[in-house]
């Protein structure tokens, strides 16, 4: 490419200027890669959701709970292939900073529900046995410096135990991989039955049934006949497939979707006119020079496509370094989305839009600089 | 000898809104290869026009204009680009350097649309940077240069590609009285050891006595005609 010296040469006639417009390119994409790429995160987070899991909760209000006695109704609904349930114990490990995500279940059913979560079978029987013991993720592990055979305190602003203490004392018995979940998920398990035995109050009172299902395609078969079961009762169920609960916890975050698309929008129409003047003033600046090319026998086309690429140059490049910088980030996302990368398609798409960005506001110039007359550009007419 | 540049009842007008101007009223000319050509004559007389037409950057809208062999009147506006590449030098008053581009860069430009390799192109550009005596300023931007080096620079873009005909415009119009002698001697080098033919056009009569040949246009006619017999 023997007239790269020429355009290059051609792009930096004034420095600061292509800089502010390739820094504004840069922070354009920077902006577009990182909120197209969290909403299809959040996308992707939706479809991966197991539709085969139901989540069963008191009908007017999650946190009024359900008895533990529904577990053996549930479990003999056809369909079911293994149902657990979280009760929110809640908590805080030295002082009320140190909040836990605590929750007491049957971890041995909950691993069966949950597929994803990987845990040594030992730690399951040891779980079995040891009725004060605890299963913590890797990371909360990492995170307190616990280690298997550690008996730590929690502290409970809620679950008074029945010797009248808020501070239970927990074996950690094992712990288990949660990476295939983002932040928030339960990670720290106790025995339900100990919960239940040893509070001062609540019998055990079940929060979510967790069910998984033999086959997605029976989910709303069997979320009706759940919730058919216990109509009319004391304590009504809603239940409600994966996806259905985490969109719906997404909701109040706000469409994500429409907001991201809308700056984005916006951002790159600034962008458009920005380019586009940038690249009309350089192009304007330079008549004599260009009637100089075409007088030394560049071609109506050459000196179009000069400066075509020159405005594909100082595209392309701002917005490669705008989604690289993007992509960058997305490893500090993973404890909120679990396991993220760049999506391609935002990588393709942002390719595209530089390439629409380079024509629309290098043609302009472009064509002018083809449809310059050498005679009256040299007389400066 | 056949002449190099024939012009046969070349007439150019131009349209400006409703009113159509005439600025060459019919001009016969003949340059022989090897003459050194001075065209001199009143601001607004045509010398410009005349010398456009001659380079192929334009054309008259009636007579004829023939280059070496070829009726240039009669090429498409692309191939007279092309043309111009290879037939023509060009030197302007205010030099027209490419501000961008080192001196060696802007000698190189013409020869980017040949097919001649990376070093080829060095190579020439370091002989005609030699020949107009700025080989140790090929690393230099034109405005890191005086008005005389750069156009020396121009110069040697003119001369790089090796033209049939070098066509001037006021060379030395821009410049001080040594710095224009310098260029003019210059010229006259190229004119006298190359044997390249040369058609100017100044005002100065200072840099007309360096022509063979010195041509007076006057309200787009040639009224007179001098020829000098300088060794
Ligand atoms: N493209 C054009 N459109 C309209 N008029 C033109 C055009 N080019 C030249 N003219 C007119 O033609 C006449 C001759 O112009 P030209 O530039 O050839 O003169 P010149 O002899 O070179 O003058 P100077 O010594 O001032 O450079 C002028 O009156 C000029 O205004
Ligand atoms: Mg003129």
């Amino acid at each position: 490419m023997k007239y790269f010296g020429l355009i290059w040469a051609g792009l930096w006639r004034k420095k600061a200027r292509t800089i502010f417009t390739m820094l504004s390119i840069v922070v354009a994409f920077l902006l577009f890669g990182l909120l197209q790429g969290i909403n299809q995160g959040f996308n992707q987070a939706v479809q991966n959701l197991n539709l085969d899991r139901l989540y069963v909760s008191a009908k007017s209000d999650m946190t009024d709970g359900l008895p533990i006695a529904y577990l053996e109704r549930i479990k003999a609904v056809p369909g079911v292939r293994a149902v657990s349930y979280w009760s929110y114990f809640g908590g805080y490990y030295q002082n009320s900073n140190n909040a836990l995500p605590a929750f007491a279940t049957d971890a041995e059913q909950l691993f069966k529900v949950y597929r994803e979560i990987k845990v040594n079978p030992e730690y399951i029987e040891a779980m079995q046995r040891t009725r004060t013991g605890a299963l913590v993720s890797d990371q909360l592990a990492k995170q307190y410096g616990w280690k298997v055979g550690d008996r730590i305190p929690v502290g409970t602003s809620i679950w008074t135990n029945k010797e009248g203490s808020n501070t239970w004392y927990f074996d950690i018995v094992g712990t288990f991989d949660l990476s295939a979940f983002g932040a928030g998920f339960p990670s720290f398990y106790l025995n339900h039955a100990y919960f239940k035995e040893a509070a001062a109050f609540g019998d055990g009172v079940v929060h979510y049934y967790l069910v998984g299902l033999d086959k997605p395609t029976l989910a709303t078969q069997v979320s009706k006949q759940i919730d058919t079961m216990f109509e009319n009762s004391s304590y009504e169920t809603r239940t409600q497939t994966e996806s259905a609960l985490f969109q719906m916890q997404m909701k109040q975050i706000g469409d994500i979707n429409f907001i991201a698309n809308a700056i984005v929008g916006a951002v790159l129409f600034t962008l458009l006119f920005l380019t586009a003047n940038t690249m009309m003033q350089s192009v304007r600046e330079r008549t004599s020079e260009l009637a100089v090319l075409k007088t030394l026998g560049f071609s109506d086309t050459k000196v179009l496509a000069l400066v075509l690429v020159e405005a594909l140059l100082l595209c392309v490049f701002a917005a490669a370094m705008g989604l690289f910088l993007a992509s960058l980030v997305f490893p500090a996302l993973k404890p909120i989305f679990g396991d993220f990368k760049m999506p391609l398609v935002v990588v393709g798409f942002g390719a595209g839009m530089a390439l629409v960005l380079a024509l629309v506001s290098g043609l302009p110039p472009a064509w002018r600089a083809r449809q310059l007359n050498i005679v009256d550009a040299l007389a400066g007419r | 000898m056949a002449a190099l540049v024939t012009l046969r009842n070349v007439k150019k007008s131009y349209v400006r809104g409703k009113q159509k101007v005439e600025v060459l009223h019919g001009v016969d000319l003949e340059v022989e290869a090897g003459e050194f050509t001075a065209l001199m004559g009143p601001s607004g007389s045509g010398k410009t026009t005349m010398l456009n037409l001659m380079a192929g950057l334009d054309q008259p809208t009636s007579g004829e204009v023939i280059v070496g062999t070829d009726r240039i009147d009669k090429l498409s506006r692309s191939a007279l680009t092309d043309w111009r590449a290879r037939n023509i030098g060009f030197i302007f008053q205010f030099y027209n350097l490419l501000p961008v581009l080192t001196a060696e860069a802007n000698v190189e430009v013409p020869l980017l649309l040949t097919t001649l390799s990376r070093s080829q192109r060095r190579q020439r550009v370091q002989t005609a940077l030699q020949l107009v005596g700025l080989a140790d300023r090929a690393k230099h931007k034109p405005n890191e240069l005086s008005g005389g080096q750069q156009q020396r620079v121009a110069i040697a873009r003119a001369i790089v590609s090796d033209p049939t005909l070098l066509v001037c415009d006021e060379p030395t119009g821009d410049l001080d009285r040594e710095n224009a002698e310098e260029i003019m001697n210059l010229l006259k080098a190229l004119n006298r050891s190359q044997g390249k033919t040369i058609v100017m056009v100044t005002h100065d009569p200072r840099a007309a006595e360096y022509a063979t040949r010195e041509l007076h246009l006057d309200k787009g006619r040639l009224s007179r005609e001098e020829v000098r017999h300088v060794a």
